[in-house]
């Protein structure tokens, strides 16, 4: 075989887009993913600007408001099941995890491609629920019983897409967990692996836990709702609460699944644009194992407000703050890491900046929400709205397009223009921030969240909310096109344009089908810059 | 790189177990749900519970856990045949648990059918002039007995898959594939034994020869059946006990609390 052939290049057994949708080559699928998770991110960031639109003025705007339920509900189940779940770890894991770990491919290729395909699966089952029986689910994508068992719309092909796409989401997390454990290579202990490793791996086991428990809890609902079946239903016994609980048994900790993975790609940005080694690799690392662990006990900080006995909800409130020290602890290593480098100021160091700073925000306004007297104020209202997309969209999404713009040269072998991707990123920024500052301030006054109308009151911040995202809609059209526009006619990327130490810069860009001609053997940390490794 | 290297079949035995082990913790959780669902509800209708237990027959409940556990018991036999080599035995016993299997759930559809003759069913009218305690119960027997008959179904499934993989296993072949072709004129292909010393020789190669392919089949013979080729019965296996031990728990919940 020969082995310097691209891996997007490759001849393979099957013509044209077969030959990606039937690949197990790990870098194939990690593009499908990104094709994938691109389209819907179009359609679920459409919906949010339709959404912010109904807002401008208060009675209706645009759309009826059983069709404001099902957009907001719709929205939320695209961004969060579809998205930002998959997101990090099915993009880039499957594409860096292997090379990073000096490995030819996952521990399970046939999986891999499985994993895609019922991810598509789920995804068109679930959007396709959308046109069919009752039309659009309208209960919030958190789909609480009894809304759901009431509700006349097509609740049932929405959740079990989303089941599927749980089964989709196991099959990688114990796919990456077996790769880290058994494929490393020669050298790469546990301590030498790279932070996004490290990341996916705290990431998979949280996608192997938690996982099976929304599932079979969604798959309760089904059964609710076709056979007739009364767990969740107080007038056949059951109880809404027990579905709140395993709902968010799962969806708390899936919150972590989301973002740290995201942390990984900014433990990687930091020491190649500062030129030196990560500060604290051993702290950042074991935080992220924290961060999973500690946060599957804190679920029940959604339900403060459910009438749990005051016990609980102080454990749960206390267990919420313990989160933040591993976070915090994230933080100032990362800022560390900069103390004293020679920086160098890029794109992808650029979002890494903005993450920080945005999830900061993020993650101050989720003490805020941890704690229990001032949570009763702000429960369910914009304060939530604009806490969660500061961490998910403001973090998460920032990471991950940083993410995108660190690593876009080694995937497709081209380089963007850098002043192009400056002013996407200017205009993102801008634009995010007016979007969900003022919901962070519209929520402290009082505005209840998925409200359809609202007093004249909050029409300045809500007009302001909605010209941040027509910005914000312009900057991800912006830096999309920027991104295609280098992947067709960008010039050469060197193997390492960076100046990365991690083992995907040892190879040629985009990486050779086989990842490397050799087994790499490993003698350095991840980031050391002694001993001759540049 | 070296001339010849073998093409990667990628086989880690210790991998392939990790994965199902990881899996099956996950199957764990997925039970462990409804288990807690269980405990809740026990806890708040204890004596609804208890007399909503005493519509299922116990003696049918004896005979599933029976069936499964003997399956159980074939599936280790089945495996423990193949480590030794026997591949005939092995399939005897693949075949019985698979019957077993079978049998458990033509039992369970006699007994869900005659439930149902009955009008105990979730959303029956017998069911909904019940106290709210019976419903939950018979909402949770349902699914939970539902669910696990499901895994039952996909165990069946599994396991006829993999009764032909061994049936047509031993027959593998190895392959290596060479195109280092600037080196390959002026040399010939031999096959050494343990001391380097030619056993077989090839004629030598002139300039037409641009890659080499070399195959070796394994024929089947006993010495040729290896264990570690049967990670998938072995992981079939451990599915299988998984189903089994979940049902043993929902047996005495279900049919022994009364």
């Amino acid at each position: 075989m020969d082995v310097s052939v691209s891996y997007n290049q490759e001849k393979t057994a099957y013509p044209g887009i077969f030959g990606w949708i039937f690949s197990t080559d790990h870098k194939r699928i990690g593009v499908l993913y990104l094709l994938s998770i691109a389209t819907f991110f179009i359609v679920g960031a459409s919906i949010g600007v339709v959404m912010r639109l109904e807002m401008l003025t208060p009675g209706q705007t645009i759309v009826q408001p059983r069709t404001y339920n099902a957009l907001f509900t719709v929205h939320g189940v695209i961004m969060i099941f579809l998205i930002v779940l998959p997101g990090v770890p099915s993009i880039f894991g499957n594409f860096f995890l292997p090379i990073q770990l000096g490995a030819k491919d996952v521990a399970f290729p046939k999986l891999n491609i499985l994993s895609w395909w019922l991810y598509m699966t789920g995804a068109l089952i679930a959007v396709a629920g959308l046109f069919v029986g009752g039309g659009a689910p309208d209960t919030g994508w958190t789909f609480y019983a009894p809304y759901t068992l009431k509700s006349a719309t097509n609740i049932v092909m929405p959740l079990f897409g989303a089941f599927i796409l749980g089964i989709s989401s196991i099959i990688t997390g114990l796919n990456f967990i077996t790769t880290i454990h058994r494929m490393r290579c020669p050298g790469m202990t546990w301590n030498k692996m790279p932070l996004f490793a490290w990341g996916l791996y705290a990431t998979a086991w949280i996608q192997v836990l938690a996982n099976p428990i929304v599932g079979i809890t969604l798959l309760l609902v089904i059964f609710e709702k076709v056979f007739d079946i009364g767990v969740f239903d107080p007038s056949k016994g059951g109880d809404p609460l027990l579905y709140q609980h395993l709902f968010w048994i799962y969806s708390h900790p899936a919150v972590y699944i989301m973002i740290l993975p995201g942390m990984g790609i900014i433990s990687e940005i930091l020491p190649t644009f500062s030129k030196k080694n990560i500060f604290g690799y051993k702290a950042i690392a074991y935080s992220s194992m924290l961060i999973a662990i500690i946060g599957s006990f804190v679920w029940a900080h959604h339900m403060f407000t459910t009438g749990m006995s005051d016990i609980a909800r102080i454990v749960f409130s206390f267990l919420t703050f313990l989160v933040a020290i591993p976070t915090g602890v994230k933080i100032f290593n990362w800022l560390a890491t900069l103390y004293g480098g020679s920086i160098e100021v890029k794109t992808p160091l650029l979002y890494a900046l903005v993450f920080i700073f945005q999830f900061c925000i993020g993650g101050f306004t989720g003490m805020i929400l941890g704690t229990l007297s001032t949570d009763l104020h702000v429960h369910d209202t914009y304060y939530v709205v604009g806490h969660f997309h500061y961490t998910m969209f403001g973090g998460l999404g920032f990471a991950l397009l940083g993410g995108l713009y660190y690593w876009f040269p080694k995937m497709f072998g081209k380089m963007y223009s850098e002043k192009h991707s400056r002013i996407a990123l200017g205009t993102l920024f801008v634009g995010f921030n007016t979007l969900y500052f003022h919901m962070l301030i519209m929520g402290w006054l009082g505005m209840p969240r998925r409200y359809y109308d609202y007093l004249g009151y909050f029409q300045t911040l809500h007009v302001t909310s909605t010209i941040g995202s027509w910005i914000l809609f312009v900057g991800i059209f912006y830096m999309m096109g920027n991104l295609i526009h280098a992947g067709l006619k960008g010039e050469k990327a060197q193997a390492n344009p960076w100046g990365g130490t991690t083992l995907e810069w040892k190879i040629s860009s985009p990486p050779p089908t086989e990842n490397f001609e050799e087994i790499p053997e490993v003698v350095y940390g991840p980031y050391e810059r002694k001993g001759g490794q540049e | 790189m070296k001339a010849f290297s073998p093409i990667e079949k990628h086989q880690d035995y210790t991998g392939a177990k990790m994965g199902l082990w990881i899996f099956l913790f996950g199957e764990l959780l997925l039970f462990g749900a409804m288990f807690i669902l269980y405990s809740v509800f026990r806890h708040w209708y204890p004596q609804d519970f208890h007399n909503a237990s005493r519509s299922l027959n116990m003696i049918t409940g004896t005979v599933h856990t029976l069936v499964l556990l003997t399956s159980s018991l074939t599936m280790v036999l089945s495996i423990t045949a193949i480590q030794k080599g026997n591949k005939k035995l092995c399939l005897t016993f693949l075949f019985l648990t698979i019957l077993l299997g079978l049998l458990f759930m033509v039992n369970k559809y006699f007994e869900w059918e005659h439930k149902i003759h009955n009008g105990i069913y979730p959303g029956s009218e017998f069911l909904l002039a019940q106290a709210k305690g019976v419903m939950v119960f018979f909402s949770l027997y349902y699914s939970m007995v539902g669910i696990h008959g499901l895994h039952v179904i996909i165990g069946i499934v599994l396991l006829s898959w993999i009764f032909w993989e061994v049936l047509k296993k031993p027959d593998h072949h190895s392959r290596w594939d060479a195109f280092l072709h600037k080196d390959f004129p002026g040399c010939h292909l031999a096959i050494v034994d343990a001391q380097g010393k030619e056993v077989w020789k090839g004629e030598v190669f002139d300039d037409s020869v641009k890659q080499i392919h070399l195959r070796v089949s394994y024929h089947p013979v006993k010495e040729r059946i290896h264990f570690h080729d049967f990670i998938s019965l072995e992981n079939c296996g451990l599915y299988w006990h998984l189903v089994d031990m979940i049902w043993i728990f929902l047996f005495p919940l279900y049919y022994l609390i009364s």
